[in-house]
């Protein structure tokens, strides 16, 4: 298999707090290949935005990262100086948040910002980054792009800033995009659009996507594989169709069976009972063990790490561990 | 049907969104109206689940303020069980504790200052149907019936997850032993895991206690679980009604096939969503004739200038023009 | 259905002086050493002031207890003809200046939180019903605060004071000087309240709990009351700090003017407006003391406040 494009194993990130410190994330293994697009779900306060975070080093004091290493590339870049780490971001890896507000300055137009960025990042002149900039916004779908680049953000209707927001995030041909609830803040007739001028353009330039968002719907369309969060800590990775409709974990599946479809039949939803732990309440052993039906001894003492039953595939239960599984109650 | 519970009828409802009035006068700007609902009209029958369906802007959030009286219509009547509740008056005491809401954001919509069983017996204070010790009895008893202990009473609502928060809020909202429940996004806020929860949890208290629900949404998967009939709102106005699941076999107005196709498919049938032309019009400006007609692939001429109106449909009804040119669609 | 929680939960609520002592506020207290001093500082004096009585040395205002020959004694030396030797010191009149700061505290102490509770009162009310009922009435009541922001509290004040002193009996004017120099600073104060209240309640009004009352029909009073206040009272209690502050300090600076308090209540400021004469001819400590009292209050109060508004703001931390 070729190297991954980055590769972050056993990230921990901490937020210490008065009453003791917070594990957010909790010995994170994942890869992205080259050009792959990898979904990132799990509910709120499961970690996914806090792992984009890291990677890109954004991560808000006082919450640091306690272990564990990111590589890009091969190179380590969790503990660049914050310089380095500058040209990383933008150049390297590009950044699509859930709000296109905040990420594009309300003082600048739009071709301001492009060419700046552009130059930042690719030595060339002035005319030849404006040239670039409108190419992309034309790319990214936005009609007359050669006249509204010198229009202000608020111009723009929603979907169209999100569309910009994208170019941005583009225009220094970064390896890897991490784009976080990209369409969260958008309506369902929008999200399409923008979902598919995200993946197609980094198709078309190879750029890898880390795709964080609560939507399976997404997912399932988007993503080439996908990894479950589940309070911080990773519960199973694989091929997105697979887990879609096979899931390993447990959680994963009640998550599945959780999402209403326009298809289904069934009048009722299956549901996890309970809710994800708090940070500072997380149970011995597996995570998931006070919500699981299949729970058996070794999930209540033992944090299950990640294994691969199948190739491809990932997931950290014992119910998968050839080991454990002999002790698993029949019936 | 037999009488319906809930009548809406005409109803309008204009927002003034103008500059104050010097900044008007200096600018020589007209006077600006936004018009969140124009001449909305559907039943609920006694038990069902009405959703109502939309993007931003469509005003649906709008329509549910105006059913419990949280906004006055512009025009147009609201019949509750026979009464009418627009009247300048408010609506009457004694229909006010028959219907209820539950709102999107679970963090926002209990008093944090408020102990729980406090949040929950308001209603029954306000219209006084208990002595505060019953009150207090009952709220724990309410705890329980949402799936909480009876013992959070004390507590205060910061120590609740998003999912545990909305079951206090239907709580609250069944202390006042209602009929009618207007539902406000009551899952938007929440984890899919959670949603399903509570989504089970609104459908076994209306087969418990005969509700009715009128549910808004704008998630059309979460809508097609939930309602027995569909209401589309595109921009202020009803473009379809239609009986639940067949709504999503055979949708008539080009608007509601334009969202099915765009929502995401977790089936992975292989089908690849249709994104759709155009965003949603500034209301403030919506295009004449049918508001839809600039990202419509039926257009024709009749709708640039013509606004449809609603016409039966072999699965509800439906407003637009293309349902007149014999079925070439 | 399943229930959310399966812990089974703990029958006793904590009780509220626990939940006090653990909440954010308290912990971000105890780690603040500017605080905690302030509001040692504070107490000190608040509590001297309210127990004068009983620990002043001397009642300065006992014409009985006065010994003339003790006028001008200086701090810590004995008195050459009786002998007595006074801490900080002893006025023309040969009053224990320490037993007058504290009975001079007690009255600006009363006098700037009466102002305050008033200026609050009338600020809450008027901001609740401004920012509840919005529109004209909103309008009209900020446009009467800006106005009247427009001018120098301390003017404001006077105005206030010189126009009540109009409407009083010249026999009544002493008894009832306190109460109007009490309504003339709260008057000139409202004004801080009413705008943060105002701008807060507008909104809360929006939050869906506020709309939950509304479509059951609760009373405008009682969500005003009962909703709103409890969820806007963090930004009052900061202004109430900072304000008691500024009423000390306007007390003080009417009373030095010679508008305030009568000469039989002294305040700080009239120690302050005594002592100055005094400065000149060498006896500082009349002067001083007061002096350094009035700041130390003031200054602690502020600190206080300004600490107070820093923790509630979770923005800043």
């Amino acid at each position: 298999m070729a190297d991954p494009l980055l590769s972050v194993r056993d990230l921990v990130v901490e937020f210490p707090t008065r009453r003791g410190t917070l594990r957010a994330l909790d010995r994170v293994s994942f890869d992205i290949m080259p050009g792959e697009v990898l979904g990132m779900v799990g509910e709120s306060g499961a970690g996914k935005s806090i792992t984009g975070a890291a990677i890109i080093g954004l991560i808000e004091p006082p919450g640091r990262i306690a272990g564990g290493e990111i590589r890009l590339k091969g190179e380590r870049i969790d503990n660049l100086r914050p310089y380095a780490l500058r040209k990383i971001r933008g150049k390297r890896i590009g950044m699509v948040f859930q709000d296109p507000l905040t990420s594009l300055n309300p003082l600048y137009t739009v071709a301001q910002q492009l060419i700046e960025t552009i130059r930042t990042h690719i030595d060339c002149s002035e005319a030849e980054a404006r040239k670039r900039a409108v190419a992309l916004l034309d790319r990214v779908g936005i009609p007359a792009a050669e006249r509204r680049i010198d229009d202000y953000p608020h111009h723009f209707s929603g979907g169209m800033r999100q569309r910009v927001v994208i170019a941005l995030a583009l225009c220094a041909e970064p390896e890897l995009v991490i784009a976080d609830e990209p369409t969260t803040a958008l309506d369902v007739s929008v999200q399409s659009q923008i979902i598919e001028v995200l993946k197609d353009i980094c198709a078309e330039r190879g750029a890898a996507v880390m795709l964080i968002t609560h939507d399976m719907g997404v997912i399932a369309e988007t993503a080439d594989r996908v990894a479950v969060l589940y309070a911080g800590r990773m519960a199973e990775v694989g091929p997105v169709r697979e887990v879609i409709t096979e899931a390993l974990h447990p959680y994963t599946q009640g998550l599945m069976g959780s999402i209403p479809t326009l298809t289904q039949e069934s009048d009722r939803l299956v549901q996890i009972p309970g809710s994800m732990p708090r940070l500072n309440a997380i149970p011995q052993g597996c995570a998931f063990n006070p919500r699981c039906d299949r729970a058996f001894a070794p999930c209540f003492t033992d944090r299950p790490d990640l294994l691969s039953p199948e190739a491809g595939r990932q997931v950290a239960c014992w119910l998968h561990d050839p080991a454990k599984a002999q002790e698993v109650p029949h019936g | 049907m037999a009488e319906p519970l809930l009548k809406i009828d005409g109803l309008t409802r204009r927002f003034d969104v103008s500059k104050p009035w010097l900044n008007r006068v200096i600018e020589r700007e007209e006077k600006q109206f936004l018009t969140a609902n124009a001449d909305v009209s559907f039943e609920i029958a006694r038990g069902e689940t009405f959703a109502l369906v939309g993007e931003s802007g469509s005003g649906k959030s709008t329509i549910a303020k105006m059913v419990v009286g949280l906004l006055p219509p512009s025009a147009g009547t609201i019949t509750f069980d026979g009464q009418r509740i627009d009247t300048s008056a408010g609506i009457p005491r004694s229909l006010r504790r028959r219907f209820q809401m539950i709102f999107q954001d679970p963090f926002a919509s209990l008093n944090p200052r408020w102990r729980v069983g406090e949040i929950i017996a308001e209603p029954i204070r306000t219209f006084g149907l208990m002595n505060p010790t019953d009150a207090r009895k009952e709220a724990a008893r309410l705890l329980e019936v949402v799936g909480l202990s009876a013992g959070d009473v004390n507590k205060f609502p910061h120590e609740f997850s998003g999912g545990q928060r909305q079951r206090i809020a239907i709580a609250r909202a069944l202390s006042s032993k209602p009929e009618f429940i207007v539902c406000d996004e009551p899952t938007s806020a929440l984890d899919v895991s959670v949603q399903a929860q509570i989504l089970n949890l609104m459908r076994d208290l209306q087969d418990e206690f005969g509700l009715t629900y009128l549910l808004i949404s704008h998630d059309l998967s979460v809508v097609r679980h939930m309602a027995n009939r569909i209401g589309v709102l595109y921009l202020g106005r009803l473009v379809e009604v239609a009986q639940g699941k067949k709504l999503f076999t055979e949708p008539q107005h080009p608007y509601t096939r334009m969202l099915l196709d765009a929502v995401p498919d977790l089936a992975l049938s292989g089908r690849r969503r249709r994104p759709v032309e155009g965003e949603i019009p500034n209301p403030i400006s919506p295009p004449p004739g049918c508001a839809f007609h600039p990202r419509c692939p039926l257009v024709h001429d009749r709708c640039r200038h013509e606004v449809p109106q609603p016409q039966p449909t072999p699965i509800g009804q439906a407003a637009c023009h293309a349902l007149d040119r014999v079925d070439t669609a | 259905m399943t229930p959310e929680s399966k812990t089974p939960v703990p029958s006793k609520p904590p009780g509220r002086l626990y939940r006090a002592w653990d909440s954010d506020l308290a912990y971000a207290f105890r780690t603040s050493p500017v605080a905690v001093v302030a509001t040692l500082v504070a107490l000190v004096i608040i509590f001297c002031a309210v127990l004068a009585p009983w620990l002043a040395p001397m009642n300065p205002y006992n014409p009985a207890g006065l010994n003339l020959m003790n006028g001008f004694t200086p701090p810590m030396e004995p008195n050459a003809f009786t002998g007595e030797t006074f801490v900080m010191g002893a006025d023309n009149q040969g009053r224990d200046m320490l037993s007058t700061i504290m009975y001079g505290t007690r009255t600006s102490l009363f006098v700037g939180a009466m102002a305050v509770v008033f200026a609050m009162v009338l600020g809450i009310s008027i901001g609740l019903f401004a920012g509840w009922r919005g529109g004209w009435v909103d309008s009209a009541l900020m446009r009467v605060a800006d106005v009247q922001l427009a001018f120098p509290a301390i003017l404001i004040a006077l105005l206030i004071f010189g126009i009540a002193r109009g409407f009083i009996p010249d026999n009544l004017r002493d008894q009832m000087a306190i109460w109007v120099l009490i309504v003339a600073i709260g008057l000139s104060d409202w004004v801080q309240f009413a705008r943060v209240v105002r701008g807060a309640a507008m909104v809360e009004k929006n939050k869906e709990y506020v709309q939950a009352a509304r479509v059951i029909g609760a009373h405008p009073a009682k969500i005003m009351f009962r909703h709103i206040l409890p969820n806007v009272m963090g930004p009052v209690l900061v202004i109430a700090t900072i304000s008691l502050a500024l009423a000390i300090i306007a007390e003080a600076t009417l009373s030095f003017l010679g508008v305030g308090v009568p000469p039989t209540q002294p305040s700080l400021g009239t120690l302050i407006r005594i002592g100055q004469s005094f400065l000149i001819s060498g006896e500082w400590w009349i002067l001083l003391f007061p002096a350094l009292t009035l700041l130390a209050l003031a200054l602690s109060v502020n600190l206080l406040g300004d600490w107070l508004r820093d923790a509630l703001n979770p923005r800043l931390r």
